[in-house]
């Protein structure tokens, strides 16, 4: 994909967007809380990412984790533009930097767990199936339902240590991202 | 059952308060959770249909139930917390656990052990553990700290899985942003502009297929098209994506694609999930043996055959996987293909049409996919309609003289050789991507002029691609129609005749 933007190709940035739209224009909502700020966040970002597409390191991270991170610097500065012209409080801004921290490694967790666990999840979360179901769905036995599911909770929650070194390998905060 | 009793100063699981001998373990639970940052969170309790009769309530189990409610619960102000996800309505869809029924009280727990309780833990906080279980690892909670913490990190956890995407992105933010993108930097390969409708269209269907969920690829929708007379059938969602996976693939195969191989599905379910990578298109070796019919009605009802199992998840991969590869292949070829055919068994349209064909296709479908399921679902944009407008009308002689030479029209018509003038009708259309065509009616090669009008027809452009979408009926099609009323007859039934399934 990288080299697909950085040779130009037009129908690569189209796809750029189909994959990562969601999650960027997410991302900066869950910052800013505002529509507006995230179409706007939108169109930096992929105007960055198309523009610099040398700018992404493959070494250090999916470039998922990279276009979010990207998104968190560019919805924080945003919201700390906010806070600059005094239309939010210093408290609830950082109270909401922490929460999409927080957030942004829970997404690269998920999306970067192994396949069957996140299937696992999946199944039970967005399709309400209950364990059983889902092992049958699954082609698993129940206790491997229940240790997928477990396990895969168990590493999510690894989201909610910021501290944790080992929570979130590649994954880099937007305060220390920004220096 | 009853274990020791963790400190509450703690702010974590405080457990068995009351001490009335564990007979009442989930309530217990329940009426944990001070004040500290961490509360217990109960999962929503699953429906158990057919069983309820044989269970004691369960405190806290119904949306609107409270805890005050349960045994002894009176000293504190309970903790009631909502469900890690918004409470739903019992949904006929859900897999009941038939097994799960067996009449279970608060004292008589069932006899898990240890390990068992603590490999449910995950299960537990994703609210998708039998009802027995629930109340065994609630009361068992109430006893054990390892396991109580566990619980409440595993619960917390559940709280950041929806915390993943936007679900409801404007459709007309991706535009902007390209649009914004290509103004910073050019592309140096871009996307034809005959296929940008497709790329938009496809990215549009795509996003109302993800705001559907997986729940709705058997819902029913009714596709309707002109064939002599209006035909109307009813479809699944799964199928209609198949559809557009087999008519896509023909405009794939005149580029030169390899032929989506048909296999039987997948055992692994991670697969069928549309998780996991998906398996490459095989090279070469599936053109020969099953090529596929180039009609694409009888090429659909292959697709319908062999993707019969197929999930949906898998279908909309599969779908979605060859629109980027159409776009990103044409966007290579560039505009020298543009006018070379495409061939589809019994007619052709070259690239610059069929690309907008497609896009045609694929709004008509995703209207149809969202009438059936009640989704609001816009018209293409500004600059997209104009193109899909343009293809029909310059369509319309074509088919006239098609049908003519069927004997399919009324109107009279004169012999009138390719290039001189013929009698005209004027075709207006308003709205977005409207415009005037005049359309010579007694032979596509005769030049249409104002000079031999003899019938002249407004439409709304909406109206006017509904009527070659085949689904408006030519006699009901709102238009304003003034002179030769077979004439305009036999163009408003060509438009129809436009449509295919």
């Amino acid at each position: 994909m990288q080299q697909r933007l950085a040779r130009g190709e037009e129908a690569a940035l189209g796809e750029l967007y189909d994959r990562y739209a969601s999650l960027v224009h997410g991302l900066a909502h869950r910052v800013t809380d505002d529509d507006d700020a995230a179409d706007q966040i939108t169109r930096e970002v992929f105007g960055y990412v198309w523009e610099n597409p040398d700018a992404y390191e493959p070494r250090d991270g999916s470039l998922r984790s990279w276009i979010a991170a990207l998104t968190q610097r560019h919805a924080v500065h945003r919201l700390r533009q906010y806070e600059n012209r005094g239309r939010t409080n210093p408290d609830l801004l950082e109270a909401r930097v922490r929460e999409a921290n927080t957030a942004a490694r829970a997404d690269f967790i998920v999306t970067s767990m192994p396949a069957p666990l996140r299937a696992a999840l999946e199944l039970a979360y967005r399709e309400r199936l209950d364990y059983r179901a889902a092992a049958a769905d699954l082609g698993v036995s129940e206790d491997e339902a229940r240790r997928r599911l477990r396990l895969g909770l168990q590493l999510l929650s690894t989201a909610m240590e910021p501290d944790d070194p080992s929570g979130a390998p590649g994954e880099r905060h937007p305060e220390r991202g920004a220096r | 059952m009853n274990g020791p009793v963790h400190g509450d100063e703690d702010g974590s699981l405080s457990a068995g308060r009351g001490g009335d001998g564990g007979t009442n373990g989930p309530a217990d639970h329940r009426r944990n959770g001070p004040g500290g940052g961490r509360r217990p969170h109960i999962p929503a309790q699953r429906e158990q249909h057919g069983s309820s009769d044989d269970l004691p309530p369960v405190p806290g189990a119904g949306a609107g139930s409270s805890a005050g409610s349960a045994a002894g619960a009176a000293e504190a102000a309970p903790v009631r917390l909502d469900p890690p996800e918004p409470p739903t309505p019992p949904d006929p869809l859900r897999r009941i656990d038939p097994g799960a029924s067996s009449a279970v009280t608060s004292d008589r727990v069932p006899p898990y052990d240890h390990g068992t309780l603590k490999s449910l833990l995950g299960a537990w906080a994703l609210a998708a553990c039998s009802r027995d279980e629930t109340l065994a690892v609630e009361v068992h909670l109430t006893d054990c700290a390892g396991c109580a913490d566990e619980a409440l990190r595993l619960r917390d956890a559940v709280g950041l899985l929806h915390h993943e995407e936007s679900l409801d992105l404007d459709p007309l933010l991706r535009a902007r942003v390209l649009e914004g993108c290509l103004g910073r930097r050019p592309a140096r390969i871009p996307v034809p502009e005959w296929a940008g409708p497709y790329d938009a269209e496809a990215a549009r269907l795509d996003a109302l297929l993800r705001d559907l969920g997986d729940g709705y690829w058997t819902a029913p929708v009714r596709l309707q098209w002109f064939d002599g007379a209006p035909v109307s059938r009813e479809f699944t969602v799964g199928q209609v994506i198949a559809h557009l996976i087999a008519v896509d693939g023909l405009v794939g195969r005149a580029l030169g694609l390899p032929q989506q191989s048909i296999e039987p599905p997948a055992e692994d379910a991670t697969d069928r999930l549309g998780l996991a990578p998906m398996r490459p298109v095989r090279l070469g070796e599936t053109t020969e043996e099953v090529e596929l019919p180039r009609t694409p009605v009888a090429r659909t009802a292959a697709h319908w055959a062999v993707h019969r199992h197929l999930p949906g998840a898998t279908l909309r991969l599969l779908w979605r996987e060859q629109s980027h590869r159409l776009v990103r292949t044409v966007a290579f070829a560039g505009e020298g293909v543009a006018g070379l055919p495409v061939d589809y068994g019994d007619f052709e349209l070259a690239f610059h049409d069929a690309f907008v064909d497609r896009a045609f296709e694929c709004w008509t479908h995703a209207t149809d996919i969202a009438e059936a399921v009640d989704y609001p679902y816009e018209k293409p944009a500004l600059g997209h309609m104009r193109q899909i407008v343009g293809l029909a009308a310059d369509k319309l002689p074509g088919a006239l003289a098609a049908r003519r030479r069927a004997g399919l029209t009324t109107s009279a018509s004169r012999l009138v050789a390719a290039g001189s003038p013929g009698r005209s009708l004027l075709l207006e259309i308003e709205g977005d991507g409207g415009g005037e065509w005049w359309l010579p009616l007694d032979s596509p090669g005769a030049m249409a002029s104002p000079d031999h009008q003899v019938a002249h027809v407004a439409m709304d452009s909406v109206e006017f691609c509904q009527l070659t979408a085949g689904h408006v009926v030519p006699e009901r099609a709102a238009a304003g129609k003034n002179g030769d009323r077979a004439a305009i007859r036999d163009v408003l039934y060509a438009a129809a005749s436009l449509s295919r399934l």
